[in-house]
């Protein structure tokens, strides 16, 4: 009864969103206003709709509906209360509707916008997307319903929404249950964070469409949208980490990145997005980068829609297993269609997006320029990517080979261009909009390089020959000096005019320069992951040995002690095989570790490293349970991992730093006017 | 001397067994010498996973056998080319450079140049900075006005 309910109520929402569509496109055609504020209405409505059939959902699973195939597919019995309620994205059909919430309630929340100065967007907006709502409700409603029962025929058992003729209904007595790799906090939430950070980019993109259509194709829809870009951006940042930090903690790989095409598909949509955010100021600031900043934003949606049919059509597992899935075609044409109508509208634009003519000069090192370069960095990265995660399904379709593009190849190739990020992450903040020479640059940088080459001189002096880690350990001390100078010499400027103490002068600074600070401190955050990255990459160590009680391995300066070898069943029914290691470093004792390996009543095996992290480094040892343990012999491997919590660390400042660049401004109509040519006190971006 | 004839004939048959058994009992290679070619290869069951950290049973074999092979000397590249002759090119972590592989190959340096142009296309669009316009020629202190002036000038824009 409750999932006719939920499935009624999605045909229903469908229906709406369609009706949107048609509502926004007549109201617009016909400049009936009426049609227009229907369409918001309708797409203000699609949130409760949608909202009613994801409790409906939940309720099946909290309530062990198992007669319903999802419920039956990602729940049991056995599993705590929170984890059924997570389950709704557990699985296949119900990411597709939490998406579809998810989107719904971002295309309502954006209803509610005041619309007065910008009426004319308001169609386009509600079209867009209105249009991916109905896509993804169409992928729930007619491909994989999270409402289909089970149904037990002569041919067997299959889930359908309605009785067939022969039919019976099937009433498991419990469920499947979740897999148990993904009951882990990380997992829990990253897959939200992903949905919200894809979903948030539709809003840019639904902006820059409505102004390809109506043709006012100034900032206007930048400056409304930059904010919804920065908390998509962020939001997908999260999930990316949250992801690293899932596989860091139960893969047992001792990495946190593996260059796997499922990490690639949420990486290339923050890849276009992240150039877009800077490059977005140039067109506010000077009018210049129309093109570029609408082909970033359709890119960016595209790969977001890209990124959920790589991860949703089982298309990576094999290109036949594309052709055999229902929604793989669906999504394809849904991204043709995106393609064809974006491109179009962009080319009959084409010459209205020229950018204004620079009417100051603009030298080649100048804050544009820089930005622009940056771009093309992040392009080429972007590319490679791309290339990376279509080729083996190219080779397998036109050559019928497959083949594995792996971290090697990726890893060769991006790495120069990561480095080049990190050097303008440097320079450009010196730089100054429209003009730049090298002097100018590199009198304002010899007073934050002086400091950062501290850092690569006593790795030389201390024996480090390796190039590559020599020229990452100065263009990250560089990166984050300038950056630190920047507030320096900010607030210093700001408490000389002023006349305030400089920690009141960077407190205003930074509160009335929000974007442009959060931003700076966005870039320390990059430079602390990118240590992390240079930590494991250049330095990783490990070793693998069977040992007896007793018994120790040595690595790095550790010496890591097996003491005891202990099995029993945890009340949820698994068994649990658990080390007891004592971990020392040059004779001194630092404690236990616990390498763990669960097998779960279902036969899933879960291999948990016992981690100890220090900002220095990580000692990380997994129990090899895909070897052969006995009590005599057990085969541990361990990892050495210098720096990685830096990359926890970095993820944590870079939250902030988006949460600064972000937050919600105070409304800039009550800054009285006089106030705005001050110094400092215009309201912040 | 029937006596020295008889130790020496033991001294003989025990100096010939030790050499037998020290021939037949090659050191076994350590874990680590296994996994420094495992972790080159891929799982040729499973999706996109080293052949190093791979839990399956199979994947233990095939570990097992590279084992095997090392203690029978063969060398890293023989080892590697014997799984692609069995499992074909995709346990290799990066396509092998032959035929339609080479696109892969190819599209980073093609997008880095395309890339390059279209730098090159957009600041040939921009005028030039003209020396005695650029006004950044003054002296220190001078130069710390300039930044402040920048910088209220950067901030009133950014309206």
């Amino acid at each position: 009864m409750l999932a006719d309910f939920g499935f009624g109520v999605l045909v229903l929402t469908f229906l709406v969103a369609l009706f949107g569509i048609a509502a926004g496109i007549y109201g617009y055609s016909k400049k009936e206003g009426r049609w227009v504020e229907s369409a918001r209405r309708a797409m203000l409505l699609t949130f409760p709709l949608v909202t009613l059939g994801v409790l409906s959902l939940v309720f099946l699973l909290v309530s062990g509906h198992y007669e319903i195939k999802y419920v039956y597919e990602v729940t049991s019995s056995t599993m705590p209360l929170y984890l059924k309620v997570t389950a709704l994205w557990g699985g296949q059909a119900g990411s597709l509707l939490f998406w579809s919430w998810l989107m719904s309630a971002f295309a309502s929340a954006v209803m509610l916008r005041q619309w007065d100065r910008d009426r004319e967007f308001l169609p386009w907006v509600a079209v867009v997307t209105g249009a991916t709502l109905a896509f993804f409700l169409s992928l729930s409603l007619f491909f994989e319903n999270p409402f289909a029962r089970w149904w037990q025929t002569a041919s067997g058992e299959v889930g359908a929404m309605f009785q067939s003729a022969g039919a019976t209904p099937l009433v498991p007595p419990d469920g499947a249950g979740l897999n148990p790799l993904l009951r882990h906090p990380g997992m829990i939430i990253h897959p939200p964070m992903l949905y919200l950070g894809f979903v948030s980019f539709v809003i840019p993109f639904s902006f820059a469409i409505a102004a390809l259509v109506t043709g006012r194709t100034d900032d206007r829809w930048i400056r409304i949208t930059r904010r919804w870009a920065l908390w998509a951006w962020l939001f997908l940042s999260c999930g990316l980490v949250l992801g690293m930090w899932w596989a860091y903690d139960v893969l047992g790989w001792g990495g946190y990145w593996g260059w796997d095409p499922v990490e690639i598909a949420a990486l290339m949509p923050w890849l276009v997005g992240l150039p877009f955010l800077h490059t977005v100021m140039i067109q506010e600031k000077r009018g210049m980068f129309k093109r570029l900043n609408m082909v970033l934003i359709i890119l960016t949606y595209v790969m977001v829609i890209f990124g959920t049919f790589l991860t949703r059509s089982g298309v990576l597992s094999s290109v036949h297993a594309f052709a055999e899935s229902a929604i793989g075609p669906m999504f394809f044409i849904f991204i043709g269609f995106t393609l064809i109508a974006s491109i179009s509208l962009l080319i009959h634009r084409w010459e209205g997006l020229k950018s204004e003519v620079p009417l100051e000069s603009t030298s080649l090192l100048s804050r544009e320029a820089l930005f622009l370069l940056a771009a093309v960095l992040f392009g080429v990265i972007f590319i490679v990517c791309f290339s990376g995660v279509v080729f083996p399904l190219a080779s397998e379709a036109v050559v019928n080979q497959q083949i594995t593009v792996g971290p090697p190849w990726y890893k060769h190739i991006v790495g120069p261009f990561f480095a080049g990020l990190l050097l303008l992450m440097g320079v450009t903040p010196l730089s100054s909009w429209t003009y730049g020479t090298l002097k100018m640059i590199g009198r304002s940088a010899w007073k934050p390089a002086v400091p950062a080459l501290v850092v690569p001189v006593v790795l030389l002096v201390t024996g480090m020959r390796d190039v590559v880690a020599l020229v990452g350990f100065t263009l990250a001390p560089f990166a984050v000096c300038v950056t630190l100078y920047e507030f320096g010499r900010g607030a210093a400027a700001r408490a000389r005019s002023q006349g305030e103490n400089l920690v009141v002068a960077l407190w205003r600074l930074v509160g009335r320069n929000r974007r442009r600070y959060g931003g700076y401190i966005i870039h320390i955050a990059m430079v602390m992951m990118a240590l992390a990255i240079l930590g494991i990459e250049l330095f990783q160590t490990t070793t693998q040995r069977s040992l007896a009680t007793g018994e120790s391995i040595q690595l790095n300066g550790y010496t890591i002690r097996y003491d005891s070898l202990a099995q029993f069943t945890y009340t949820d029914g698994r068994m649990v095989t658990r080390a007891v290691m004592s971990v020392f470093k040059d004779g001194k004792f630092l404690g236990e570790l616990y390498p763990r390996y669960d097998l779960f009543p279902d036969g899933q095996p879960m291999t948990i490293p016992a981690i100890r992290s220090t900002l220095a480094d990580d000692l990380y040892i997994v129990l090899v349970n895909w070897e052969n343990i006995s009590v005599l012999q057990t085969p541990f491997k361990v990892f050495h991992n210098p720096l990685v919590s830096w990359l926890w660390l970095g993820s944590l400042v870079f939250i902030f730093g988006t949460l600064v660049a972000a937050w919600p401004d105070k409304d800039p109509v009550a800054v009285p006017a006089t106030m705005k040519a001050g110094y400092g006190t215009s309201p912040a971006n | 001397m029937k006596r020295s004839f008889l130790v020496l004939i033991l001294l003989l048959v025990l100096g010939a067994a030790w050499a037998g058994s020290a021939s037949a009992q090659q050191p076994t290679p350590s874990d680590d010498q296994v996994n420094a070619i495992a972790r080159q290869l891929f799982c040729p069951v499973c999706q996109n996973t080293p052949l190093d950290v791979c839990p399956t049973e199979a994947c233990h074999q095939w570990r097992e056998l590279i084992r095997q092979m090392l203690a029978e000397g063969k060398s890293e590249a023989y080892i590697k080319q014997y799984f692609v002759d069995n499992y074909g090119a995709r346990v290799l972590s990066e396509p092998p450079q032959v035929g339609f592989n080479w696109l892969i190959y190819i599209v980073p340096p093609v997008a880095f140049l395309a890339g390059v142009f279209l730098l090159y296309r957009a600041y040939r669009t921009w005028p030039r900075m003209q020396k005695e316009s650029a006004p950044e020629s003054g002296s220190a202190p001078a130069a710390k006005d300039e930044y402040v002036d920048r910088l209220e000038e950067e901030l009133r824009k950014r309206r």
